[in-house]
């Protein structure tokens, strides 16, 4: 059974659909990307699973229950943890402060939620950073709080939006193993990417959204040769070029 | 017994009022349309304003509208300075310090002229608040009248000028983009200086308005700040017809409330519609701001 | 609270605790109302200092707590205590449901301070208006000095017992700020969105927040009303106690758990100062406390404790 499901749901915004009737769902101990063109929806539909964005239409179920309704930290306390792509720290706290804020969420006690925030900031990388005020923090920095803070909150199911973008190929290099290492303990991970070289390397499946529809799911490499995939990037008729080029 | 002709006359006299009060919200409106900040030091500056032409009025024995223009164009400089190099350094670009800013100023204002002027509640001498003129079966005031040409005219001419003019076209492109606007050349803290200066000078001429049949002391303009957000809330932050509108509505509103429920009640009436007008807009429409 | 402002405070609370026994009736009285204002001032900053909404109507919680705490002994015949109890659960009722309905529609920010002073108008108006409260009379207390009656024959015992209320709000304060609470609070204030994200309900945050705030503050005024044993609406829900429990807070370090304490002594001493200098001027004062908020914006955001805190940073280095 998938940890989540999500089935045929729609956002409209005013007149603008921004998700139209799309499905997914995650096995458990899976690393699942989702790419798609920008404005194609992807950002919406994070919202939509963790309970920011309430679907017009559809469901979305975990762990075979319906959460469609739940708000997000209900959502965050059964497991679902998410990042944001425009990273949101807690500025006038530490870098600590900021982690343990996400490890409370299971550890009610101030010295266990302290020693977890500075295990999981440790492991990130964060650990030279971990009493400065978060707002002093690096592109780079910011986003492997975001990772660490989700992390914190002990999810089964981490959503990762864009945690490489903004990032320069060495700092990508850096993290990857991370997020390899996370899955390994168990952790499953849903991932808004575009970096191709990560997602190729990661994701064992992958889910192609454009003009908020699902167009295309599979295997990395399939879905990638996909001629409607490669005519949602690279425009109309491309696919068709490309074969003549070939 | 409330007979149709009492209704009617208080509809119009809530009206003329309502003008008024919307010059006063039209001030803070643009403010907030363009800043994107709440003035608080509003009904200070409009007390402030008040107690000038009192002071040129009665002091001076100037003829009271005759106060407006030097008054307006006092406090438009008067603005522009507050903005540039009192309110804008001082709240480091943050929505809550600008509150907290502008809530030191008017502090210091009412109690400044508190000071000044003591607690005492003043009128204009003369008997202008009776002077009368008969419309069919209603015996309407010439100064509200007046006031309520005066205000009408004022929004008129402040639509036009950030219609029309270059200025004003600058204004509305900082409301819209303030980044874009100032990449394309603009000087936004000029701008915004310029738009709580205009901001400013509504007040004096509602000031100017108001006083032949109004009363001030150092505490009056607490009563119209929370009557202008008030409108501003109801007309849409930010919306110029939307403040005049509200403000005619609330003129009417108020004026019947006080027919029918009496005054004492009448002044909790306005802070109750404000929390009502708060709580029942759907909170994205202004909530989304932090 | 970090370490390098426990000292002064330290030594702050013990002259505090100190100066009654040997201090004339006019220090004291000084005392009690700066003391007064202390407390006021900690309610404030639990909501608007840990946790995020700036209000501009804590006259709303003060003045509910005076009212009940006088209300119940003077018509109903309850003891001081109880009413002084009553008055504290009280503020943190009123709070609970301005919260509830203000926190629920949205309103954050400028729109929170706004809804919060119409709220504390209202109350003032009917308090003015209505029997219950004596309306525009006010209500007097009846003089029954004896300690089961929340009334002593010297003053130092009422400074005390202010004083064992400020020390027990800081000392909640301080756990509060070390505490998943305190960290929650925090999370709200610096990013709702990403609060939720880690699990946080925010409405049930803020709610906890302003509930807290408004009983500290209803103990203020209940502190006031058994101290001067005279109420009236302009007093108990008026604009000034709103204003300057914002000031000391602002003054004193906002978020800090001693901000308050330091901030109100300051504006106090400050307050009396300025009436020594500048004799019987109505509204002087208050010129100065709008012009040290806007000072204090301007060039002083982190307060008194901030100050403190990077001064001895400095000195240690």
């Amino acid at each position: 059974m998938s940890l989540l499901q999500v089935s045929g749901v729609t956002r409209r915004f005013g007149g603008v659909i921004a998700v139209n009737n799309a499905s997914l769902r995650v096995p458990e101990g899976a690393i699942v990307g989702l790419i798609g063109p920008n404005g194609a929806g992807k950002t919406t539909l994070f919202g939509i699973i963790s309970g920011f964005v309430t679907p017009s239409a559809g469901s979305v179920s975990w762990d075979g229950a319906d959460i469609t309704g739940l708000p997000p930290h209900r959502r965050a306390q059964a497991g679902i943890a998410r990042t944001f792509q425009i990273v949101q720290p807690f500025a006038g706290l530490s870098v600590v402060e900021n982690i343990a804020v996400g490890a409370y969420l299971r550890h009610p006690a101030r010295a266990d939620a302290t020693r977890i925030a500075t295990d999981i900031g440790t492991r990130l990388g964060l650990g030279p950073w971990l009493d400065r005020p978060a707002a002093a923090l690096t592109v780079a920095g910011r986003k492997r709080l975001e990772l660490a803070r989700a992390l914190a909150t002990g999810p089964r199911l981490l959503l990762l939006d864009e945690v490489l973008a903004g990032l320069n190929p060495s700092e990508i290099r850096d993290i990857i193993p991370l997020i390899q290492a996370i899955r390994a303990e168990g952790v499953t991970i849903l991932m808004i990417e575009h970096v191709m070289q990560a997602v190729m390397n990661l994701c064992e499946q992958l889910y192609v959204l454009a003009e908020g529809r699902m167009i295309a799911e599979g295997n990395p490499v399939t879905v990638c040769a996909d001629p409607r995939v490669i005519e949602a990037y690279l425009g109309h008729g491309a696919a068709a070029r490309m074969q003549s080029h070939a | 017994m409330y007979t149709p002709s009492i209704i009617a006359e208080a509809v119009v006299n809530g009206l003329l009022t309502g003008a008024v009060y919307a010059l006063v919200a039209l001030g803070l409106t643009l403010v907030y349309g363009v800043l994107h900040i709440i003035n608080f030091a509003h009904g200070a500056l409009l007390t402030c304003a008040m107690f000038a032409v009192w002071a040129l009025s009665d002091g001076l024995g100037l003829n009271v509208y005759l106060t407006i223009p030097p008054l307006a164009v006092l406090f438009l400089c008067l603005g522009y300075g507050l903005q540039r190099w009192v309110i804008g350094p001082a709240s480091h670009g943050d929505d809550g310090n600008t509150l907290l800013v502008t809530l030191g100023l008017s502090i210091a204002i009412e109690n400044g002229l508190l000071a000044a002027f003591h607690a005492d509640t003043r009128t204009l001498s003369g008997d202008a608040a009776f002077d009368v003129v008969e419309l069919g079966p209603m015996l309407l005031s010439r100064p509200r009248l007046i006031g309520f040409g005066v205000a009408v005219l004022v929004a008129v001419l402040l639509w036009a000028l950030l219609a029309g003019t270059d200025a004003g076209k600058a204004i509305r492109a900082v409301a819209k983009e303030k980044m874009g606007a100032s990449l394309a050349g603009i000087d936004v803290r000029h701008i915004y200086a310029l738009t709580f200066g205009l901001g400013c000078a509504c007040l004096a001429v509602a000031a100017g308005l108001l006083m032949p049949t109004f009363y001030v002391n150092p505490r009056v303009g607490n009563a119209f700040v929370l009557v202008a957000f008030t409108i501003v809330v109801l007309g849409g932050m930010g919306s110029v017809p939307g403040a005049l509108l509200g403000g005619l509505l609330i003129g009417v509103v108020e004026s019947l409330g006080g027919l029918f429920l009496g005054e004492s009640l009448g002044q909790a009436g306005i802070f109750v519609l404000f929390i009502l007008v708060l709580l029942l807009r759907p909170a994205g429409l202004f909530g989304a701001r932090a | 609270m970090n370490k390098p402002t426990l000292a002064p405070v330290a030594v702050l609370l013990v002259v505090l605790a100190v100066v009654p026994a040997f201090a004339a009736n006019t220090t004291i009285n000084f005392l009690v109302s700066a003391l007064i204002v202390t407390l006021a001032a900690q309610g404030w900053n639990l909501l608007g200092g840990f946790c995020g909404p700036f209000s501009f109507g804590h006259a709303a919680f003060f003045g509910t707590g005076a009212y009940v705490t006088a209300v119940l002994q003077s018509r109903y015949g309850v003891n001081a205590w109880a009413g002084f109890a009553a008055g504290i659960a009280a503020g943190a009722v009123v709070g609970g449901a301005i919260g509830w309905l203000s926190f629920r529609a949205g309103l954050r920010g400028s729109y929170f301070a706004l809804i919060t002073l119409a709220f504390a108008e209202v109350f003032r108006i009917v308090a003015n208006a209505v029997p219950l409260t004596g309306g525009a009379t006010g209500l007097l207390l009846k003089l029954d000095v004896r300690p089961a009656n929340f009334q002593f024959a010297s003053r130092a015992a009422f400074a005390w017992i202010a004083l064992g209320c400020v020390v027990a709000v800081l000392a909640l304060s301080i756990a509060i700020a070390r505490s998943r609470l305190g960290a929650q609070f925090a999370a709200v204030r610096e990013n709702e969105d990403a609060a939720r994200a880690l699990g946080i309900d925010v409405l049930a945050t803020k709610l906890r927040a302003i509930c807290l705030s408004g009983a500290v503050t209803a103990a203020a005024g209940g502190l006031y009303a058994q101290y001067f044993l005279y109420l009236d609406a302009n007093i108990a829900y008026g604009s000034w106690i709103s204003v300057e429990a914002l000031l000391a807070v602002i003054v004193g370090g906002i978020g800090t758990p001693a901000g308050p304490l330091f901030g109100a002594l300051a504006l106090h001493a400050l307050g009396e100062a300025t009436k020594l200098f500048a004799g019987a001027i109505t509204g002087i004062d208050l010129v100065l406390f709008g012009l040290i908020l806007v000072g204090a914006i301007a060039f002083a955001p982190a307060g008194i404790a901030g100050s403190l805190h990077s001064l001895s940073a400095r000195w240690r280095r």
